[in-house]
């Protein structure tokens, strides 16, 4: 994605395309790198809201712990919907990392504030890409926090290790680092386009509460939706929900494999694929309705 | 061949009508009455390049939202527009990179990183040569006396020092149009004088062609040879700031100084007296009465001190826009070709 969407239209020989290319990438290291100093700025609330991310685990692992010893007591079965007390742990500790990439705090919102104040007016009076300029600003923003937060991981994953049969084989490795990634463009991409709803709508944080409440459940964060029965189930398996969260920790876990896996990774590409269009048609049809009443 | 031409160009608004109460709040949750607001109703004009025009009009004219037009934030909803051969509204990259939009009540740059960052992001967005860069930033920042602040955070710039920086940031792809809307709001005397002084100097360096909108007159005086008034979005005149005096103005003050302690009474055939202290008077007298007063005074008075002065510029415009806003349209007048 071109955060200069006219560098490369402008030049039509190879050699200027690749120029453009050029230019392309130092603009965005130049977002890059100023998101990233920006994030730096406010130190206590980036390290608390860093830190702060570990403490509902410990919660989740208390809450889990006694279910799975009330189950025990009650009926003898040392199984919840096919998870034992440690793959449940080992689970909640994965999709610890899959929200790392896939959640996007103040995206949304910050989309449609930009459009609610007028800030906007910014990305159609400058040659830039707004879409563009977010990811890229927003690829700083993890960066900075995989970086601070790689140290409490690593430690919490340490400590956890019983809970894991080591590592699993590389292929199913690479396929984990795929699913992560595209969960972070398929989570940019969705809270992206849910921003954009600011240009029809004022005021979206109850929309937003909504989304969040159903991300909350739906996507595998609080519990593995494998363990949802009947419709319910069907319905979270066909909703992209499940590759914010779910689908990645199922991945390590080694739960989806051969076919299934290609499948799954297709899917999750197809759903970024289609949040990248939704996303850019929203913000086109957006501007063309902002232009077109005020601004 | 000039470099903005705008021909009809109008926009109107679709704006929300609340009626008040409770009960008209919940009434809209199902229905909603909707009023057309005319923002610009059919101007034509042309610019040639280099000048530098002042649109000036009373709130909700028109003046904004022609500058957001023709800087391509909006649509517009009839007429035609064209900056340098390029309609704003299509937002081509290669109009946007040779025009600047300066807001007064919106900040451009990043809040919490010193100015000098977001620079760099404008060197790269437009992509202005490094060599480029240096020296128009440099020179820019020399001019408007900022060195010692590019390294500090924006928001703890004050808001005189903060719109520098805007300037700064327009500036440094030297945009051959610049849109200004009301760059000095909010300022102090200090602050608006050197960025006036910033303004002119610049102007005539570069021969940029600049529309600005303002609502202080001294912001207008200081740099705009052609004036542009616009009420309810239509253009009531075009021409130089001191033609407004001659065209809307139907009076001039006489003051006079009358010898020994008081002033003679009667004056009030002559004209209206806005001012009486002591021996001084200061009568409004219809222009086309001024020689007939003036000589019928000096035959039946003494009088030490004579001055005859067109009104104040202010109070000439204030009461254009007063009439304008009491829906007593003045007639459209157009000594600028």
């Amino acid at each position: 994605m071109a955060i200069d969407p006219g560098s490369a239209a402008m030049n039509g020989s190879g050699r200027l395309a690749g120029h453009a290319a050029v230019s392309t990438l130092r603009t965005w290291w130049i977002v890059l790198r100023i998101a990233i100093e920006e994030r730096l700025v406010y130190r206590g609330d980036f390290a608390l809201g860093t830190l702060m991310r570990f403490l509902p685990l410990v919660t989740q692992v208390f809450f889990w712990t006694a279910i799975f010893d009330a189950v025990a007591g009650a009926t003898g079965r040392t199984t919840v919907a096919g998870y034992t007390n440690r793959e449940m742990i080992a689970y909640l500790l994965l999709t610890q990392v899959s929200r790392a990439f896939s959640s996007m705090p103040g995206l949304a919102s910050g989309v449609a504030l930009q459009i609610r104040n007028g800030e906007i007016k910014k990305y159609l009076v400058q040659p830039i890409d707004l879409i563009g300029f977010l990811l890229a600003s927003r690829v700083a923003h993890k960066l900075v926090y995989y970086l601070v937060a790689a140290g409490p991981f690593a430690l919490v994953f340490f400590v956890c290790r019983g809970y894991f049969n080591g590592w699993p084989e590389p292929q199913i490795l690479v396929a984990y680092v795929l699913s992560l990634l595209m969960s972070f463009l398929l989570g940019f991409f969705l809270e992206a386009t849910l921003g954009m709803i600011g240009f029809w709508w004022l005021e979206v944080s109850s929309l937003l509460f909504v989304y969040m409440l159903f991300n909350f459940f739906f996507s595998g964060h609080m519990f593995p939706i494998d363990m949802l029965p009947g419709v319910f189930g069907t319905v979270v398996r066909v909703i992209p929900l499940q590759y914010l969260a779910y689908f990645p920790a199922a991945v390590f876990l080694g739960k989806v494999q051969g076919a299934e896996l290609v499948w799954g990774l297709l899917i999750q590409f197809g759903w970024v694929l289609f949040f990248v269009f939704l996303c850019r048609l929203m913000f086109h049809l957006g501007v063309k309705r902002y232009s077109g009443f005020g601004g | 061949m000039a470099i903005i031409e705008i021909d009809s160009l109008a926009k109107s608004y679709r704006v929300y009508q609340k009626q008040e109460g409770l009960l008209a709040s919940i009434g809209g949750l199902f229905r909603r009455s909707y009023r057309e607001v005319v923002a610009v109703a059919g101007i034509d004009l042309r610019v040639e390049v280099g000048e530098f025009v002042a649109f000036l009009g009373p709130n909700g004219a028109g003046k904004t939202t022609t500058l957001k037009l023709l800087s391509g934030v909006i649509n517009p909803t009839g007429g035609m527009a064209r900056v340098m051969g390029h309609v704003p509204w299509k937002r081509e990259n290669s109009y946007r990179r040779r025009f600047a939009l300066v807001m007064g009540q919106k900040n451009q740059l990043w809040w919490d990183l010193p100015a000098q960052e977001s620079f760099r992001l404008h060197q790269q967005i437009y992509g202005i040569d490094p060599d480029d860069f240096d020296r128009r930033r440099d020179e820019l920042v020399d001019l408007l006396q900022v060195g010692t602040l590019l390294a500090q955070p924006v928001r703890e710039l004050s808001l005189g020092e903060r719109m520098k920086m805007e300037l700064i940031a327009a500036l440094l792809h030297s945009p051959e149009v610049l849109f200004l809307d009301e760059p000095t709001i909010g300022l102090d005397v200090v602050a608006q004088h050197s960025i006036q002084a910033f303004l002119r100097y610049y102007q005539q360096l570069r021969k940029v062609t600049v529309l600005l909108t303002s609502h202080y007159m001294k912001d207008v005086a200081a740099l705009c040879k052609r004036v542009v008034i616009i009420t309810h979005g239509r253009i009531m005149y075009d021409g130089s700031l001191s033609g407004i005096v001659d065209q809307f103005s139907g009076h001039k003050i006489l003051s006079l100084v009358f010898p020994g302690d008081s002033a003679p009474h009667g004056l009030e055939r002559y004209g209206e007296v806005v001012e009486e202290e002591g021996p001084k008077v200061k009568l409004r007298v219809d222009r086309g009465n001024i020689t007939d007063a003036l000589s019928s005074i000096l035959a039946h008075h003494a009088v030490e001190d004579v001055t005859v002065e067109d009104p104040p510029l202010e109070d000439v415009i204030a009461e254009v826009f007063s009439q304008a806003g009491s829906g007593t349209e003045a007639e459209v007048a157009r000594p600028h070709a």
